[in-house]
């Protein structure tokens, strides 16, 4: 079994606890196996880069330095692949790496800076991926369908991944910049039913509400009334911004729209927790702010449509050139 | 003629002001590759709600206009969704020419809503005293500040993330803190500004 170490980051121990809870009974489940790096710090989000250029890369560079020793520490089980759940750490993280080595004098004065602390990390030690891109490319679809106890027939969700994780990637590990399927290829194994959701990679409006609150109500806005009008029941999420932007901030964006959006977002894992056949509230389910419970009681209520066109009812009423009786039974 | 051609006698030092916020860009930032084509500023979900698109931010840039862009709301307003930086026809680091551009505002004194630096700053300072965020600190220092009036409607959602304890009230101290004060003092002191 491969070791991977694992970067939580800060919102996984406060405001994304489910993320964490549900983690941890997936990788149960799967057989992951996830090493936290010890002693980490946080990566800055998006705040220290536009404060300071060097310390906002030494503090990222910290936990890369700490993550490449203990890799090597644990000598045998080959570990030099970095996992981040949160899609800020992840982005943050790859920067790093990428950009120490694309400009060397970043990457010298990153290590000289590191040096004071007895650390330092030479660029491209570690692979750093996000934890989606490990499910569905080393654990795979099948061993996730295999796993699956409690089909999710009858949900419907909108799979919503954020701005971070498929922008800008630098490894080139997504299937799509704007309209990446990983998600959907996930909770689809799981039973659900998956919108075809167009908004799926635009942007929940990060630390907007805190710094232009207009600018992110609209934001919100437009990814509740996008999810509303495919009539999903749920927002399944892959970040811990998002999550929190479409949750606690949706009573505030309905306020200064006059809507009445009531659409619960929980994490990716919860979902698959919940097909595993877990217990809710030990995937952290109750912590949305936005109650989910009335979407989950749509678990088994209704068949879930088979993937793919819907055979057509009656092909002659459309305004398009009929098929041939012969054709019609394939 | 590039920047660096410029004599000494050149009257406007704000020539080599594109040179500069190159050289302060964390990777190589592409910026003079920019052809303003517009794809940055068309596909970008905030652009509603800034001073200028970052095609006219970035010919600003090019023009020598220190003030005005520095001045300019647009990096305070960019979301950092990478929209624009995947459609870039010539790969120009836009979201990251943006935190240049914020830092350089920050270090003038020449951004005028203080908002986002003083948020940016209170997250900084948590980072720098705990290693690790403290949303509790920060939001409740932040709204009392600048949006009191939002409170009200706000707390059934902040008592809410409180009782299903997804906000702690006490900060959490990293074990290598002093190393970690250590490493960001000397990386202070080695900053890619000129």
């Amino acid at each position: 079994m491969t070791q991977y170490l694992f970067y939580p980051g800060c919102a996984m121990e406060s405001s994304a606890r489910a993320y964490a809870a549900s983690l941890e009974s997936v990788a149960r489940t799967l057989d992951l196996d996830l090493a936290e790096v010890k002693d980490w710090n946080c990566c800055g989000a998006t705040e220290y880069l536009g404060i300071n250029l060097i310390p906002a890369y030494a503090l990222i560079g910290r936990n890369l330095a700490l993550a490449a020793q203990q890799a090597k520490q644990q000598n045998g089980s080959g570990a030099h692949t970095l996992v981040a759940s949160c899609s800020a750490c992840y982005l943050n993280l790859a920067k790093a790496d990428h950009y120490m080595a694309e400009r060397p004098v970043l990457g010298d004065r990153v290590n000289e800076a590191l040096a004071v602390g007895g650390l330092g990390y030479k660029p491209g030690t570690l692979q750093i991926r996000h934890l989606l891109d490990v499910l569905i490319n080393d654990i795979g679809i099948n061993r996730i369908r295999e796993k699956v106890t409690r089909p999710l027939h009858g949900l419907r969700v909108a799979p919503y991944l954020g701005c971070m994780v498929p922008r800008p990637d630098y490894d080139h590990r997504w299937s799509d910049h704007e309209q990446p399927d990983e998600l959907d290829r996930v909770l689809r194994a799981l039973g659900a039913e998956v919108i075809d959701f167009p908004l799926k990679s635009e942007c929940c409006g990060g630390h907007m509400p805190q710094i232009s609150p207009n600018t992110a109500f609209e934001l919100i806005r437009r990814l509740l009334q996008g999810a509303d009008q495919y009539k999903a029941d749920l927002i399944v999420t892959v970040c811990p911004m998002c999550q929190m932007n479409l949750d606690a901030y949706q009573d505030e964006t309905n306020r200064h729209f006059h809507t009445r959006y009531r659409l619960p977002t929980v994490f990716f894992t919860q979902v698959m927790g919940l097909a595993f056949g877990d217990d809710p509230a030990a995937l952290g389910f109750g912590s949305e702010i936005v109650d989910a419970r009335p979407a989950l009681a749509r678990i088994g209520t209704a068949p879930a449509s088979p993937g793919g066109a819907q055979p057509r009812a009656k092909i002659e009423g459309l305004p398009f050139p009929g098929r041939r009786p012969e054709e019609r039974e394939r | 003629m590039t920047a660096t051609d410029v004599s000494p006698a050149e009257p406007n030092h704000n020539l080599r002001f594109l040179e500069e916020v190159s050289a302060a860009t964390a990777g190589v930032s592409r910026l003079e590759m920019c052809i303003q084509c517009g794809t940055c500023g068309g596909s970008c979900p905030s652009a509603d709600d800034m001073d200028h698109t970052p095609r006219m931010l970035f010919a600003m840039i090019r023009a020598g206009m220190r003030d005005e862009a520095l001045r300019s709301n647009t990096p305070w307003i960019c979301v950092s969704c990478y929209h624009c930086v995947v459609r870039c026809p010539q790969d120009v680091h836009i979201a990251d020419v943006m935190y240049t551009l914020k830092s350089m505002a920050v270090r003038a004194k020449l951004y005028r809503d203080a908002k986002a630096p003083e948020f940016s700053q209170t997250f900084v300072d948590a980072i720098e005293n705990y290693g690790r965020s403290f949303e509790f600190g920060l939001a409740t220092r932040h709204y009392l500040r600048h949006f009191p009036l939002r409170l009200p409607g706000m707390a059934p959602m902040g008592l809410g993330l409180l009782t299903k304890q997804r906000m702690s009230i006490t900060p959490h101290r990293i074990d290598g803190i002093d190393q970690l004060k250590a490493i960001l003092a000397r990386a202070k002191e080695l900053e890619l500004t000129s």
